[in-house]
């Protein structure tokens, strides 16, 4: 099984490289661009018996190692 | 504890890189301090001589660097490994009060460890992290010298030799720095900090009063760079003592040559410490 494992910044926690990002995408001309936030993306392969038990797994995984719950969320999407 | 007791371990793992200045500091001042790599403390491929406990030593620092890369989040894969490996010993020396000092990247994997700011004595590692290191709101990795007031009281084991209201200057070097407590909380933090004496250095101008960029380098809420953990004995704090321990590493260090760095401090407070352990 494979899934993409999206964490993200907590709504109100700012999100400099996205400011920095929409700044230099409008000096480059883009100026409808609104906004720009980042995320980071984990792509986890993983054996298991069923998605319920790769699911639980993988939340594990992201509350010990891949999201700091005080500024990021984090979002499983499975790809197969 | 005599001087010549004292032992002090400098957590490495690939990627730190202030191990080395760390070190000199602790053994400039007469006691034994050596770098050691984590796998040391677990590892079965590790010479017999070379093999280490935690409580082989007096005071754990975690060096400055970019551990692992800064992969995931800055210190948060040695914090991780740590975690794994030594939580328990970890959890012990810090209720037997033996010291702990986060450098930059150290403080990093001190607030992913839970171990600040460490509110429950009893728990000196909460299970999940309760504040964080985000990446400075100016989006730039922040390289310089910055003035710090002192404005601890007396509870951190590794300040007691500077006055409170004292100004320092240590440089900052860092790209996540900008401590955030949880959203809804950021006031109860504060006060809970503030009444617990954990509070250690803010940023602050040139005159001594708190501002904003570029005088704080990373946004930090109330301009904090450094605090302790609620028995005095945990500190973390993002500037580098260890880069101005010698007066000739201040830019104006003509003024005054033959004084100590303002770093200098940090190592004699919490060795004085040790040595009425």
């Amino acid at each position: 099984m494979i899934a993409d494992v999206y964490i993200e910044l907590k709504e109100g926690v700012v999100d400099p490289e996205g400011e920095a990002t929409k700044k230099a995408l409008r000096l480059l001309g883009f100026r409808k661009v609104k906004n720009v936030s980042t995320r980071k993306v984990f792509r986890i392969e993983i054996d298991a018996k069923s998605k319920e038990e790769a699911e639980k797994e993988i939340k594990e995984m992201c509350e010990k190692l891949l999201a700091n719950p005080v500024i990021q969320n984090y979002r499983i999407v499975w790809i197969e | 504890m005599e001087l010549e007791e004292i032992r002090v371990a400098v957590l490495r793992i690939e990627g730190t890189n202030c191990e080395d200045e760390t070190v000199k500091a602790f053994r400039s001042l007469g006691v034994y301090a050596e770098a050691v790599h984590l796998k040391q403390f677990y590892s079965d491929m590790i010479r017999d001589e070379e093999q280490r406990s935690l409580f082989d030593y007096h005071c754990i620092v975690f060096p400055g660097g970019f551990s692992a890369g800064d992969y995931v989040r800055a210190g948060a894969i040695f914090s991780a490994r740590v975690k794994s490996v030594l939580k328990r010993d970890l959890e012990e020396f810090i209720r037997e009060g033996y010291p702990i000092l986060g450098i930059c990247n150290g403080f990093q994997v001190l607030a992913e460890l839970g171990a600040l700011p460490g509110f429950d004595e009893d728990k000196p590692l909460a299970d999940k992290p309760e504040m964080a290191l985000g990446i400075n709101e100016s989006n730039r990795f922040e390289c310089r010298p910055t003035f710090l007031k002192h404005e601890n009281g007396g509870k951190c084991v590794f300040t007691r030799k500077i006055g409170k209201g004292k100004m320092v200057m240590f440089p900052v070097a860092h790209a996540e720095g900008r401590v955030i407590f949880p959203r809804g909380k950021e006031e109860d933090y504060l006060e809970r900090l503030k009444e617990n004496d954990q509070v250690v250095f803010r940023y602050v101008d040139e005159r001594g009063n708190y501002a904003g960029y570029p005088w704080n380098p990373n946004g930090s809420i109330y301009n904090i760079a450094g605090i302790c953990n609620v028995k005095g004995n945990v500190f973390g704090l993002m500037p580098h003592p260890e880069r101005v321990f010698w007066r000739y590493q201040h830019p104006n260090w003509l003024e005054n040559p033959e004084s100590p760095g303002d770093g200098r401090a940090v190592f004699e407070s919490v060795i004085e410490y040790l040595r009425e352990f």
